[in-house]
């Protein structure tokens, strides 16, 4: 068999657009006509539950992670409670059980659990499903023209290890001694003499780090090998070259973490010692073991994954922000090269700047100074990608609808998360914040206003395209305005906070600091009912979600009137397994909105080609045939 | 676009799943494969980076030649460096269109690979019988979770190609490259597990 063979079925393709699209029809019915005869039941399984069509995995890892970032959130709500009125009983801190809130009174061993169970939960089953898993998913294989992930069964598998990864976290809180307590960081030597709850930490971790592996193998062959004729590195949506750099980080910084969790696991579960120095004394006992060891190789291992993993956090929100800011500035994203440029620079430089996490470790000034320039370093990119999304929208004319709203304030929000990072890098001013409300304050602004806000953009602006339908434009700005204030109630004041000194992981939220006592008592409340009103103005959302995939009212295909060939190529929801009925071919950049060459409307889709018939909604097709016989 | 593809299941077909893209050269599981091994050294270096760090950390650092089998070890390189030899032999073989030597050198490779093991055995039991256990000291810690987790890859090894020496080589009379593509792709994986053994060797056993 000579390679040629399968370029020819590729051209066929291309040569017989209208009998090919005739062929799919008719293989789409045959298809359904064969799954009722196959029976319902095996079908639905196939079809639902192990799933091999990218966009059906996508959604799968959505509604997970978001019901997870809900779960996290919740986790979160109860320890504000104790942090505002710290030692009051709640009925709602019930819950929990006699044995975590006795009288519905936090313990301080159950408030150890939720701090950890939050960090982990709303890092690895939550943002990073969700900005990876489901929008890099769903979203680039119909971005670049593919018909579907390069590798569809072992996309299966990573969401099929991600979940049981995630159940095993959630069984850990039935562990005895409770869930892990050691931070999301899980720091030896505590985390090596924790209770069993840890162990659960670890095996959970284990399925997270695989899923991650095997779906960041598959983001990058997909983003290099499947990409459709004419789309070349510098036509690709900015989003998908958020997610190709993102897989590189998540490929390459994970199996540090693997071989840390190994490690931890030996020494919990086979008593050895890498973790633990020789004559460690534990409750008034020296612990029997070997010793020897090295707490700091933990750290060390654990950041060379964690540092990057925040950029695995912000580079696909970004990606988004920068997709829905181009589409309602009805302008191309300014600078698009300096963006490309910057976000592969970021990834790279990623890899060089974990120690700053590790400043007060005692490393020397060496190192220190070492990691304190690369840290002024990779401010530099986010820098010019902030910016450039800034100046985008100059001179745009700015439609404000759901998503921009998000998007707009991703900006502010971002960049108050960055800059209160700059002290933090810096070692002297780090000795002062470190392990204060500062740093809570300084990565929340990046993860929650930030990443959070820019998911919330995505969902609200991807929406038409997964479901076929709209969503409500009134409840979506009830949502936003109520998130936005309630949102920086929280976080704002804990700036002060750690200024004053308060320290992170507090039971009683710094009540018994002589010092801070004054600014915990004034802030903490108001920030806990803050906390509580974000809470409330979710409920908008979720209703509005729910509500708009059963009623709500059909949104055309190319709802946003956009350019990327996810909308403009396809229908909305995409057809089945394949995506487009002809594989598109890309004529220009992804962001010609408003362009002088071409006037019958503001958007000129990647794969128009001037002067065949009009890029209409789901009109995509016939252009593209057209294009195939303007090339014969 | 064989009977494979549309054979009972609907599926579709994915660009560049057997023959190569042009403009990169590779197909999808190839590229596919050397990614998979770049987070591989990652694992492995992270592993290799504790080891040192712990060795310089300590007082009084065991030597692994005063107590290890070395010859055995000795024997296993060479064992491990001949089944690197053989699954090349096979990948070449079924280019050459030799199905039944193909097989005969797969199966030769998960030989070699149970032999291993076999070898292995016979250390770990010694090391226990001696009193040697991964709690002993951090050597010791090292010694059993890397030639563990190099077990693991040996066996995951012998698992795949077990599989494509056995059911999985009715693939050949459907789909004769995608069949081939699959053992070069499983003969770098391999070649990567020999590579980690002979790192292994001189750093556990020679120094």
């Amino acid at each position: 068999m000579a390679p040629k063979r399968q370029l020819r079925v590729g051209k066929e393709w291309m040569y017989a657009g209208d009998a090919e699209k005739l062929l799919r029809e008719a293989m789409r019915i045959q298809e359904e006509e064969d799954a009722r005869h196959e029976g319902h039941k095996q079908s639905f399984i196939r079809k639902y539950v192990f799933s091999i069509d990218h966009k059906w995995i996508g959604i799968q890892y959505g509604f997970t992670a978001l019901c997870f970032l809900l779960f996290g959130f919740s986790l979160m709500l109860l320890m504000r409670l104790q942090l505002g009125w710290p030692g009051h009983s709640f009925s709602i801190m019930k819950i929990l059980g006699e044995s975590r809130a006795p009288g519905g009174i936090l313990l301080p061993e159950a408030y150890n659990q939720l701090g950890a169970m939050h960090g982990t939960i709303m890092v690895f089953l939550a943002i990073v499903p969700l900005a990876v898993g489901a929008f890099g998913n769903y979203l680039v294989p119909l971005m670049i023209g593919a018909p579907d992930m390069a590798f569809p069964r072992l996309n299966m598998a990573s969401y099929w290890c991600y979940l049981p990864g995630g159940l095993v976290m959630l069984a850990s809180f039935a562990a005895t001694g409770g869930t892990a307590q050691s931070g999301w960081t899980s720091y030896p030597p505590l985390s090596d003499i924790a209770t069993e709850g840890q162990t659960w930490w670890l095996i959970g971790m284990i399925f997270l780090i695989t899923s991650s592996l095997l779906g960041s193998v598959n983001f990058i062959v997909t983003i290099i090998q499947l990409r459709a004729k004419g789309m070349t590195w510098m036509r690709l949506p900015f989003f998908v070259w958020a997610q190709f750099v993102t897989s590189f980080l998540l490929l390459l910084a994970f199996p540090p973490l693997e071989a840390a969790g190994i490690l931890q696991l030996m020494d919990r579960v086979a008593h050895t010692s890498f973790f633990l120095p020789s004559g460690l004394v534990v409750s008034g006992t020296k612990l029997a073991v070997a010793g020897g060891g090295n707490p700091l190789l933990w750290q060390h291992l654990f950041w060379f994954l964690a540092h990057p993993e925040v950029y695995v956090l912000i580079l696909p929100a970004m990606g988004i922000i920068g997709e829905i800011i181009a589409n309602n500035t009805r302008k191309p994203l300014w600078g698009y090269k300096s963006l490309v440029g910057a976000v592969g620079f970021l990834g790279f430089m990623s890899f060089v700047v974990w120690a700053h996490h590790m400043f007060m470790t005692g490393m020397g000034t060496v190192i220190s100074a070492f990691f304190q320039t690369t840290t002024m370093i990779i401010s530099i990119p986010s820098v010019i990608i902030l910016t450039a999304l800034l100046m985008s929208l100059w001179g745009g004319s700015i439609r404000f609808n759901v998503p921009m709203l998000f998007a707009l304030a991703f900006l502010p929000m971002f960049g108050i998360g960055g800059l209160t990072g700059l002290p933090l890098g810096l070692a002297a001013t780090d000795i002062h914040l470190h392990d204060t409300y500062y740093v809570i304050g300084h990565f929340h602004y990046v993860v929650a206003p930030g990443t959070i806000f820019a998911m919330f953009a995505g969902i609200y602006y991807w929406f038409p395209k997964i479901t076929g339908k709209k969503m409500n434009e009134f409840l979506g700005k009830v949502h936003f305005w109520g998130s936005f204030v309630a949102i920086n109630g929280i976080f704002m004041p804990m700036f002060a906070q750690g200024l004053a000194g308060v320290s992170r992981r507090l039971y009683d939220g710094g009540l018994q600091y002589h010092h801070a006592k004054e600014i915990a008592a004034a802030t903490n409340p108001f920030m806990s009912i803050s906390a509580w009103t974000l809470f409330a103005f979710q409920m908008p959302f979720i209703l509005n979600f729910f509500w708009s995939i059963a009623f709500g009212k059909k949104a055309e295909a190319n709802f946003w009137h956009a350019t990327t060939l996810e909308w403009a190529a396809t229908t909305s929801p995409p057809l089945g397994h394949g995506n487009f009925a002809v594989i598109p071919v890309v004529q220009r950049g992804p962001y010609e909105y408003s362009s002088p060459e071409y006037t019958e409307t503001d958007y000129l889709p990647q794969h128009h080609v001037i002067g065949a018939p009009p890029a209409t909604a789901g009109g995509g097709m016939l252009t593209a045939a057209a294009v195939a016989q303007r090339e014969a | 676009m064989d009977a494979h593809a549309h054979a009972a299941e609907h599926e579709i077909e994915i660009p560049h799943a057997v023959y190569p893209r042009p403009d990169t050269g590779l197909y999808n599981g190839k590229l596919g494969i050397w990614l998979f091994l770049a987070s591989e050294v990652m694992l492995f270096g992270a592993l290799f980076s504790s080891y040192i760090l712990l060795r310089t950390g300590s007082m009084n650092w065991p030597r692994g030649y005063t107590f290890l089998n070395i010859p055995l070890a000795t024997a296993n390189t060479f064992i491990l460096i001949a089944s690197s030899v053989t699954v090349v032999l096979a990948w070449a073989n079924l280019r050459l269109g030799n199905l039944k030597l193909g097989r005969i050198f797969i199966t030769i490779t998960i030989a070699c690979a149970l032999l291993f093991l076999v070898n292995k055995g016979i250390e770990y039991h010694h090391e226990f019988v001696e009193g040697r256990s991964p709690s002993t000291n951090n050597f010791m810690a090292l010694y059993f979770t890397l030639t563990g987790l190099h077990g693991l890859h040996v066996i995951g090894g012998i698992v795949v190609f077990a599989y494509f020496a056995g059911p999985g080589a009715k693939m050949w009379h459907t789909d004769r490259n995608r069949y081939t593509n699959r053992i070069e792709i499983a003969g770098l994986y391999w070649h990567f597990v020999d590579l980690v053994w002979i790192f292994l060797f001189p750093t556990l056993y020679l120094l």
